[in-house]
């Protein structure tokens, strides 16, 4: 290499700097252990040979040796019965671990050397007697059964390639309309999300009315509001007991529960983040592009179809595919409103807890996480870029806003009506949990608080310290890796702003299977981090979970610093950790602290990762909520999450309090303002 | 100013860069020597591309040199940080920080140092009354003019009372007239202080007004280094004349050589230059003229046509041609003189000083 020297010079100064390298060490060991890690094992399992039917050998063979010794009274069968124990303890050790650790290694050697304590001489006195007391074996029932115990054994806990699973799982017909269900519902909520989130754009950056503040709330209320919360109130709005669909209508069979219901709040639930990438790409199209396009004689009409919409055309794409991967990768709706329309986030999980085998999940997982990976490198490196290509620069100046009142009035009238929907059913929620019965007793009562309360406060009590201890690490977190990514050069940089962003595709069903079958026997199956069933693996998910969100905001807020900024601070003789500490953290506060939000909102209602994860010891309030539903206990659920809402609208309330205090831009504010009295 | 000011030295410093898309190697900097004595004004000058900004950020430690080393007084320091260096710098962009007052980012470097705090306080306003701000001291950096913020950055800079002062670019930001006011001032307060400072600009104008010496840079080698003097007066290439200053070329064979002294023959003109190169007749030859030495009249040493004429203010501005070469002149004062209108046909003449011979 020509540049050897500089390079073994800025690697001399890289490790002459040990906080950037403990920083970056950490950092990629988190990433390591807590994404790449379980992500891998789920894989490796997936891939691995089955062992049911060989346990169940086991099983059967030592059961069989007991059941066989039990029938002789005198002491001719003994070793034979201590051999079936010795069996059965092995399998039952086996099972247990699934691995070959030291007990299971252990019965497997008492096992071998009861077994290579017979001989032939015993066995035949064994059958004698066995068959005198009314059984009916032969030798060749004990030798068999050996020799299948000891070819299981031989291969039980040792990994051997196999696509078994795959291919039982392809050629079975529900699986296969399970991920067909996921794909069309990808579809149909990413077209509806887009096309709405389309409109309020439109209405948004073309029209000024006095409701585009209306749109600010829309676009925030799905971010900080729990997942499940449309379900519910649609469940209560259009289900069989319905306020529109029964009160209103007086059908009888109405059934929210399907597709359609599912596509309904999924559209309520992603269009505002359709709305939000779509709005930013809007305002970068210069308006003197469709000026002249007016100017030359073409009509709003054609304006829109010849120059807007190809402008926006990847944009309009790459939203589709996120509200896509959302809908495919999302779990409680379709948990909750699906009925029989099963997808395949669920679909997991319930297999989950009705298989013993874990490679059915597992393979599940990773086809799940194949489908959302290729439409997120789809979206990053195809269409991001693409949509970068053609919408370059900032306007110009401010657009005129459309005024002729056929374009206004029912644009405006739609978005207006959509906003008063999805505002009145979050509003519902509140109301529900006041209502003796949904449905049948309207009277205002405080019972389903009480009956909360009475359930006792440990869900809310773990949830929020749980995740009052994800916020910050995820902050904090997501703030050095975006610093590094940005501002640093050092060997694995490509690896970790991959992983990080490659996190982001990982749908939380799948994170949660994986940290679970990484962990459940420690790693790599030591014992070592055995983390199953501590808070420590549900703060890990949390912050997995929002890691890439905080740190997508971090690194497009350090790309607005001049990067002069903090060398010049570094020239001044401050140590890496001095200068990201005393100006990097300082100037992009807001986007740490909205981390910080953003990461509490989202573990306090996160659902899908730890419903894998939740234990005897921690338990949380969401899957507390999907019970109450599950019951058939609307208001319940009603009382649950509107307590919720309440602890995450307090949080934003007082982190917004605590970023007026300490941010600098008032200080700076109050300064200017200072300056101008004077 | 209590500290030891320093001196650098360059030695056979190169730096290559691979190309991201192709891998070849090309080098930004190629073989620099470069000995820039204590309290000297340095300025590396050259077109974009040309490497300077990369030797300054050397210096400072930012990039690391592929050959060479590069000394501050005596110590090597090429692998040490830029936060372990003498030097302090002085940004393009200012690279305030903007969360802090103008007096926080004045303390920066003095607080790093752990200096008691009313030493800091003392040093901070002795600074920046030195530039020219003070009172300013608890306003946001938001709410000072582009001038301003400049002497914020260079107090920022000064205070930590560097071994060397580095400049890149610094007034490139700022409108035309605010630049000279600022360099001025910039030469006023080195000079004050007697601290060695390496100054980076592409702008001739302010390199000459502003440096003890000038290093003019071509892709990534030094074109030429002297004082600015020497530099316009006695170019050693093509490209230092015409990137110093505006600048004419006559070319012809040389037709007599004298002491001190040799004739190009122009167009069939013998033209004289005083040169003290060792040429002989016969040679290629060609004369470097600037544009105000030139005098224009009806009568002169070569005969030319007037092409272009167009009243400047303080001079008129003309393009003649001789022979085939176009000339720029421009005449200082025209109101006292004639002016000539395109088309016309005049002489220009020059005296034999002004011409170098390259």
């Amino acid at each position: 290499m020509a540049n050897a020297k500089s390079k073994a010079l800025d690697r001399k100064k890289f490790f002459g700097d040990p906080i950037l390298v403990i920083a970056i060490l950490v950092i990629m060991l988190f990433l390591l252990l807590f994404i790449v890690y379980p992500l891998w094992t789920v894989t490796i399992q997936s891939f691995s040979r089955g062992e049911t039917e060989m346990i169940a050998e086991v099983k059967e063979a030592g059961e069989w040796f007991t059941k066989q010794a039990a029938l002789v009274e005198d002491g001719s069968a003994d070793a034979f019965a201590a051999l079936g124990g010795k069996i059965t303890a092995y399998y039952k050790e086996y099972n247990k671990a699934r691995k070959n650790n030291d007990k299971v290694i252990a019965a497997r050697d008492e096992m071998d050397a009861a077994m290579t304590a017979l001989d032939d001489g015993q066995a035949a006195a064994f059958v004698e007697s066995v068959n005198a007391a009314g059984g009916a074996i032969t030798a060749e029932d004990i030798s068999s059964r050996i020799a299948a115990v000891q070819a299981d054994e031989s291969k039980l806990g040792k990994f051997a390639l196999s696509f078994d699973v795959y291919a039982s799982l392809f050629q079975n017909a529900t699986f296969m309309r399970i991920v067909r269900n996921t794909l069309q519902l990808g579809l149909i909520t990413g077209f509806f999300s887009t096309l709405i989130g389309f409109i309020f754009a439109y209405v948004d950056m073309y029209t000024r009315t006095k409701f585009n503040g209306m749109f600010r709330v829309i676009s925030v209320l799905p971010i900080v509001s729990p997942p499940f919360v449309l379900t519910l109130s649609a469940i209560m709005v259009f289900g069989k007991r319905g306020l529109i669909t029964r009160h209103l209508l007086g059908m009888m069979n109405a059934n929210i529960q399907g597709l359609h219901g599912l596509v309904m709040v999924q559209t309520m639930t992603f269009f505002p983040v359709t709305y939000l990438m779509l709005k930013g790409l809007l305002a970068n199209i210069d308006p003197s592009l469709e000026e002249s396009a007016r100017d030359m004689g073409a009509s709003r009409w054609k304006v829109f179809t010849t120059v807007t919409l190809p402008l926006l055309l990847p944009g309009i794409g790459n939203a589709f595919l996120v509200a896509f991967i959302e809908a495919v990768a999302d779990f409680t709706n379709p948990v909750m409103i699906g009925g029989d329309y099963t997808t395949l986030a669920e679909h997991i999980y319930f297999q989950y807890s009705l298989q013993s085998d874990p490679r059915g999940p597992a393979a599940m997982a990773v086809i799940l996480l194949v489908i959302t990976i290729i439409l997120f490198m789809l979206e990053k490196y195809w269409l991001e870029r693409k949509s970068v290509a053609t919408l370059s620069g900032k306007a110009s100046r401010m657009r005129q806003p459309i005024t002729e009142k056929s374009v206004t009035i029912p644009l405006v009238t739609f978005c207006m009506l959509i906003s008063v929907f999805v505002i009145g059913m979050y509003a519902l929620i509140p109301l529900g949990g006041l209502f003796q019965q949904w449905g049948r007793k309207f009277n205002l009562v405080t019972t389903h608080f009480k009956t909360v309360l009475s359930m006792g406060m440990a869900p809310f009590r773990d949830a929020l310290i749980l995740s009052l201890i994800a916020a910050p690490i995820t902050a904090l977190l997501s703030m050095m890796i975006a610093y590094l990514v940005v501002k640093r050069k050092f060997v694995g940089k490509g690896f970790m702003e991959f992983v990080t962003m490659f996190a982001m595709a990982v749908p939380g069903t799948v994170l949660g299977i994986a940290l679970l079958r990484g962990y459940i026997t420690g790693l790599f199956g030591t014992g070592f981090l055995a983390l199953v069933g501590t808070g420590t693996i549900i703060v890990i998910a949390f912050v997995v979970r929002s890691l890439p969100i905080g740190t997508r905001s971090g690194v497009a807020a350090l790309r607005q610093i001049d990067k002069s900024i903090e060398e010049s601070a570094y020239d001044m003789g401050a140590s890496s950790g001095k200068v990201f500490t005393s100006v990097t953290l300082p100037l992009i506060k807001d986007s740490f602290f909205s981390g910080l939000v953003t990461t509490f909102a989202r573990s306090i209602t996160a659902t899908s990762a730890v419903i894998f994860l939740i234990s005897a010891r921690f338990n949380l309030i969401t899957p507390q909520i999907m019970t109450v539903v599950d019951r058939g206990e609307y208001s319940v659920a009603c009382a649950y999450a509107t307590m919720m809402m309440i602890m995450v609208y307090g949080a934003i309330g007082i982190m917004n309090l605590c970023l007026n205090l300490f941010g600098t831009s008032r200080r700076q504010k109050r300064a200017e303002k200072k300056e101008a009295l004077a | 100013m209590s500290k030891v000011k320093k001196g650098v030295r360059l030695e056979n410093i190169s730096k290559i860069y691979l190309d991201p898309k192709t891998k070849k190697a090309f080098k930004a900097v190629d073989n620099i020597n470069l000995t820039i004595a204590p309290g000297e004004f340095v300025t590396l000058l050259g077109p974009s591309g040309c490497g300077k900004t990369t030797t300054l950020r050397m210096i400072a430690g930012f990039e690391s040199p592929d050959e060479g080393e590069i000394y501050l007084g005596d110590t090597p320091i090429n692998a040490l940080t830029p936060n372990m260096r003498d030097t302090a710098m002085v940004f393009q962009s200012y690279a305030l920080f903007p969360h802090m007052t103008i007096f926080d980012n004045v303390a920066y470097g003095l607080k790093l140092r752990k200096l008691p705090k009313n030493e800091i306080r003392q040093k901070v306003f002795d600074m920046l009354d030195l530039v020219g701000l003070e009172g300013m001291e608890n306003r946001y950096t938001n709410q000072l003019s582009g001038g301003q913020q400049q002497r914020v950055a260079l107090a920022r800079a000064l205070v930590v009372e560097p071994g060397v002062l580095l400049f890149d670019e610094p007034l490139s930001n700022l409108d035309a007239k605010l630049r000279v006011q600022m360099r001025t001032e910039i030469r006023r307060i080195q000079q004050a202080l007697g601290i060695t400072a390496i100054y980076v600009t592409h702008d001739q104008s302010e390199a000459m007004a502003i440096s003890d010496n000038i290093i003019l840079m071509k892709k990534g080698v030094i074109a030429q280094m002297g004082t600015p003097t020497e530099i316009y007066y006695h170019p050693n290439s093509e490209f230092v004349a015409d990137f110093i200053g505006e600048c004419n070329f006559l070319k012809g064979p040389i037709s007599k050589v004298g002491t001190g002294e040799a004739c190009v023959n122009i167009t069939g003109v013998d033209v004289p230059v005083a040169t003290d190169k060792a040429v002989k007749v016969g040679d290629e030859g060609e004369i470097v003229l600037r544009p105000e030495a030139i005098v224009i009249g009806d009568t002169g040493l070569l005969p030319c046509k007037v092409e272009l004429s167009c009243f400047m203010g303080s001079y008129q501005n003309y393009h003649v041609r001789v022979g085939d070469t176009l000339v720029k002149i421009t005449d200082n004062c025209p109101i006292s003189k004639k002016v000539f209108n395109v088309g016309d046909s005049a002489c220009i003449s020059f005296d034999k000083i002004c011409a170098h011979l390259l």
